[in-house]
């Protein structure tokens, strides 16, 4: 396997995260190793606590690393000040669990695309190419732009709103992007188009995405790698294919038996 | 924000308060325009003149009479005094055998008729000293002469020094109102200074609205910006502010306001000056409030994203924090100026307040009345519209709070 | 063929919006369920499964209110019932209802075994504390709950616990019906499958005689009932038994609904995931003809102009669509 993988995007090395001090300290990230190659999709599963939300916001450089190294292309990352973190955020994007929390509700959808824009460099370009860039966007999520002009994002379905901001991705094309359960507050029945269009998307601009959910089915469908997390640390990790149908640690045997079946018996007797 | 401002002025309460508050702001802005007087000249020469129309009695006598079979009205129960009225019951129980009973139950005019009635000197009156029977006497001289509807007249000094009849005023003469030139209305009486109340007030209740104005932003522009930057920012900072703010909650704010109005210089002490002041001591509620509501929306994905694009500290809680918060932050702003305007009334009343007799403001008009005893001698006009203008602004400011509550946290509603 | 325990014929009823909309969000709804058996409910957020699962109680209260239709409880019309006799006489004992937070209903002040005999004095005043205790042990045993717990507050609880004892608490009276409305979705996978396993137990031990539970997850759905109906834009567009339902179905919203499921076994990755586009229309205006027809590929003008006729097979199966049974295989042949 490791002879197809791309170069090397985002690599962490004792990652640890922890919170409060003294008697109140809480390891939520624990000595974590990885290495994210670019233009794959890897998944971080984990139950609710696992610390997986933990180490999305380390890795997005939202809450600094309390110990270890993340390297960045190769380079260690340098996020200390504000210019070095926004040259560091022009990289990696991210995808949030909650659409209604996601976007400032007093801004309409056109100033949503427009930011990106502005951000990618764009803010001296005509209208007109603007607007064919939004176009452009919006067509690529199977939305029409024209209609949302003038419309705020709540007025739009919690699928419309997760799509709207993979327009957003695919204006600002970053090098990562993070997800963070993006489909786990949307329906079953647009949920697959989220999925689809993600992967339509890495294969657009070739871009890392690294996907986190505690649906153990959803991480086998979408990812090349997968990385299982229990407590603050990767207890598994490998192809997709390795992981969840010969996984080898007890914690994944047992959070797959845990998963209702349908084409094999689900066993309701080992709990 | 179309339909936010139609569910406002959907809410019943909202729109009672605001039109209570408008009436009360328009008539401080439209009264000056139509009564241009000085609103603090002092007009009447002694204290508490009663509401009313007050004629010039010269212009009275000087103007075209118009005779009218009338039959006048006596009016000499009004003319008594207290004193002489209880002098007169004690007389007519212990001599003209009245009963006590009819004697509480009568009024003053049968008061005045059982004395005309029952009074003669010639009764035995023991008990009384010699004088005291002449006072009575005298008394009922006095009451026989208000009686007494023969002509007035006016004489004035001829050429040798003595009086001359000049003129007579037959009680069938009547003047016009409409015919005198010299009149005034005042329909609240005048106060200690023999200021016309109701200018005065209405020029008070605008310093009031305007001392609330300053002290409800400077609180609210103090709580807001130590609130948003204390959340937003977080850590040392946030825990220095947080110290400041128990700091200012813990020692009594009203303490405070006394020390600081006290140590200002005397002259200083205006009505901008105790409006700061105010502010100054009562931001750090709109700060807390403002403070927790950040901290809540600082880990919210959007602003989140917000950084991730690459957006400045301040573009972000301009854009991204202070639009969530600035409902409640109006909401806030009410009750600051409702506040405050309390507040400096407080102060008046002790003494704390502008130290001016040249504006007049709610508080010092409840300072003054109460300092000339006012609600003693039952000169309700004083003070009484005073307190019920205060009690109609901060009426209306916290109806309109309510409203607004009911708007933004549809929970309550229901 | 068992006895019947819920019958439902054409139940309507409406909830009001803060802004003094109505909203139908149960237009029409006709099932019935027998002893021993259970019935899934499955469709998209908002359309209507969780105000059915509400209005199947017969307990109406603002902003719910009830239009038209009868719900037979095992021979008992409760339906035209006022809200307080339905409370005394029904709830805990006919019918049952576990909402999704159902957790967090405990009085975190009370100890666990005061809501058992809160519960059972309503129906049973007469039974001592002494008796209520040993039933509530034996329950509790019969379904894998250790019997500390009965002395335990609210928060000295996990979650997935806490879930698992307000079930066994709703059922102590052995209720006809069951109503289970999402009642693991809040849950971890692990309590997840505690939750489920109980419920099985308690169909299999008696418990309760049949059960409705409602969810958004089909995987979850085809391992615990037995028929599974599929909701949408408040009606029903078809029922039928799980297996049926998910490997063979008729309807294009069922089958857009089961190309979208996910589940962590070999050969997934090469199922193609079907999505439904657009949005389900808005209910306090439902649409006239197939509720369906805006997002349907295989709709034609006739579908959006006519009431949908309900199709009823030979093998129990139902379906609302206009394409007969061969038509739409030989449709789906063809793709």
């Amino acid at each position: 396997m490791s002879e197809k993988r791309g170069k090397e995007c985002l690599r962490g090395k004792g990652v640890t995260k922890i919170f409060g001090v003294g008697d109140k300290k809480t390891v939520a990230v624990d000595h974590v190793d990885f290495d994210f190659r670019e233009g794959e999709i890897i998944s971080i599963v984990g139950e609710s606590g696992s610390g997986k939300t933990t180490l999305s916001k380390m890795l997005l450089g939202l809450i600094s690393v309390t110990e270890g190294e993340v390297y960045f292309q190769g380079q260690p990352r340098d996020i200390k000040g504000g210019k070095k973190k926004k040259e560091y955020w022009k990289n990696i994007q991210a995808i949030f669990q909650d659409p209604f929390s996601s976007y400032n509700m007093f801004n309409k959808i056109d100033s949503v695309l427009l930011d990106c824009i502005n951000m990618r460099g764009g803010k001296h370009l005509p209208y007109k190419e603007k607007f064919d860039m939004m176009s452009e966007a919006c067509s690529f999520v199977n939305l029409e732009f024209k209609e949302l002009t003038n419309k705020y994002p709540f007025e739009l379905s919690g699928g419309q709103m997760q799509r709207l901001m993979i327009a957003r991705i695919f204006l600002l094309k970053p090098k990562i992007l993070l997800a963070d359960e993006p489909t786990s507050m949307i329906d079953a029945c647009s949920r697959s188009t989220i999925l689809d269009m993600l992967l339509k998307l890495r294969d657009e601009i070739n871009m890392t995405v690294i996907f986190i959910t505690h649906d153990i089915g959803l991480a086998y469908y979408i990812s090349d790698e997968v990385y299982i997390m229990e407590h603050g640390k990767f207890v598994e990790y490998g192809t997709a294919e390795d992981c969840i149908i010969h996984p080898q640690a007890a914690y994944t045997k047992r959070l797959i038996s845990d998963v209702p079946k349908i084409y094999e018996e689900w066993d309701l007797s080992t709990v | 924000m179309k339909n936010t401002l139609r569910n406002i002025f959907h809410s019943p309460r909202f729109v009672v308060g605001f039109v209570i508050f408008m009436a009360i702001l328009l008539t401080t802005i439209i009264y000056p325009l139509i009564v241009t007087a000085n609103p603090l000249a002092m007009v009447g020469q002694g204290n508490f003149f009663k509401p009313g129309t007050y004629v010039s009695v010269k212009d009275t006598v000087t103007s075209k009479t118009y005779t009218l079979n009338i039959e006048a009205v006596s009016n000499i129960a009004d003319q008594l005094t207290d004193d002489n009225k209880e002098d007169m019951r004690t007389w007519l129980v212990k001599f003209g055998g009245i009963s006590q009973e009819d004697m509480d139950a009568a009024d003053d005019d049968e008061l005045v008729e059982l004395w005309l009635e029952n009074y003669d000197s010639s009764v035995d009156q023991t008990g009384l000293t010699s004088s005291t029977k002449k006072a009575y006497v005298r008394l009922n001289d006095t009451i026989l002469s208000l009686m007494d509807d023969s002509d007035v007249i006016i004489a004035s000094e001829n050429e040798d020094g003595e009086l001359e009849e000049s003129d007579s005023i037959s009680t069938k003469e009547y003047v016009n109102v409409s015919d005198i030139t010299n009149k005034r209305t005042f329909l609240l009486g005048t106060d200690n200074f023999g200021r016309d109340v109701l200018t005065e007030m209405v020029n008070a209740t605008a310093t009031s609205l305007r001392i609330g104005l300053i002290a409800g932003l400077v609180a609210t522009l103090i709580g807001l910006s130590l609130g948003l930057l204390s959340g937003y920012v977080g850590g040392t900072f946030d825990n220095i502010i947080v110290f400041i703010t128990n700091l200012f909650t813990v020692i009594p704010s009203f303490v405070l306001l006394i020390l600081i109005t006290y140590s200002v210089n005397q002259s200083a002490r205006g009505a901008t000056l105790i409006a700061v002041v105010i502010g100054l001591t009562s931001w750090t509620w709109t700060c807390r409030s403002v403070r927790s509501q950040v901290i809540s929306l600082r880990n919210r994905d959007h602003v989140n994203l917000s950084k991730l694009s690459g957006h400045s500290m301040f573009r972000i809680v301009v854009t991204d924090i202070l639009p969530y918060v600035a409902s409640y932050v109006v909401m806030a702003l009410i009750l600051q100026i409702s506040s405050g305007i309390l507040s400096e009334a407080q102060l008046s009343m002790l003494g704390l307040g502008p130290s001016t007799s040249t504006t007049a403001t709610l508080g010092l008009m409840m300072n003054w009345a109460t300092a000339y005893s006012a609600h003693l001698n039952g000169s309700w006009w004083a003070y009484f519209p005073v307190v019920l203008t205060i009690t109609l602004i901060s009426f209306s400011l916290n109806l309109m709070n309510t409203g607004l509550d009911q708007v933004f946290n549809p929970q309550l509603r229901d | 063929m068992g006895k019947v325990m819920l019958e439902v014929k054409d139940l309507k009823t409406k909830y009001v919006t803060r802004l003094r909309e109505s909203v139908y969000a149960v237009d029409g709804v006709s099932l019935k369920i027998e002893e021993g058996k259970s019935l899934g409910v499955a469709g998209e957020s908002g359309c209507g499964k969780s105000t059915l699962a509400l209005s199947l109680m017969g307990y109406y209260f603002a902003p719910l209110h009830y239009i038209s239709g009868s719900i037979i409880v095992d021979g008992k019309e409760i339906s035209g019932m006022k809200p307080d006799d339905v409370r005394r006489t029904v709830l805990g004992t006919d019918v049952a209802y576990i909402p999704q937070a159902a957790m967090n209903a405990l009085n975190p002040t009370q100890k666990i075994i005061r809501f058992i005999e809160d519960v059972i004095h309503v129906h049973m005043p007469k039974m001592t504390k002494k008796e209520i205790y040993d039933l509530a042990k034996e329950r509790f045993e019969i379904l894998g709950l250790p019997e500390d717990v009965l002395q335990k507050h609210a928060v000295e609880l996990s979650g997935g616990m806490k879930q698992r004892t307000v079930i066994a608490i709703s059922t102590i009276l052995s209720p006809k019906v069951l109503i289970a409305d999402e009642p693991s979705s809040a849950l971890d996978v692990t309590s997840q499958k505690m939750v489920i396993k109980m419920m099985r137990d308690l169909m299999e031990k008696g418990y309760i005689k049949s059960m409705i539970f409602i969810t958004h997850e089909l995987p979850l759905l085809y391992n615990v009932t037995d028929d599974i109906m599929v909701m949408y834009a408040g009606q029903i567009v078809e029922t039928g038994s799980a297996k049926e339902m998910v490997f063979d179905p008729l309807h294009p919203y069922t089958k857009g609904l089961m190309g979208s499921i996910i589940v962590p076994e070999a050969g997934v990755r090469e199922n193609k995931l079907t999505a439904i586009p657009g949005t389900p229309p808005n209910l306090k205006h439902p649409p006239k003809g197939c509720r369906f027809a805006e997002r349907c590929q295989y709709a034609t003008p006739t579908c959006a102009g006519m009431e949908i006729p309900n199709i009823s097979l030979t093998n129990g199966r139902e379906y609302r669509c206009l394409m007969s049974e061969r038509k739409i295989r030989e449709v789906y042949e063809n793709e």
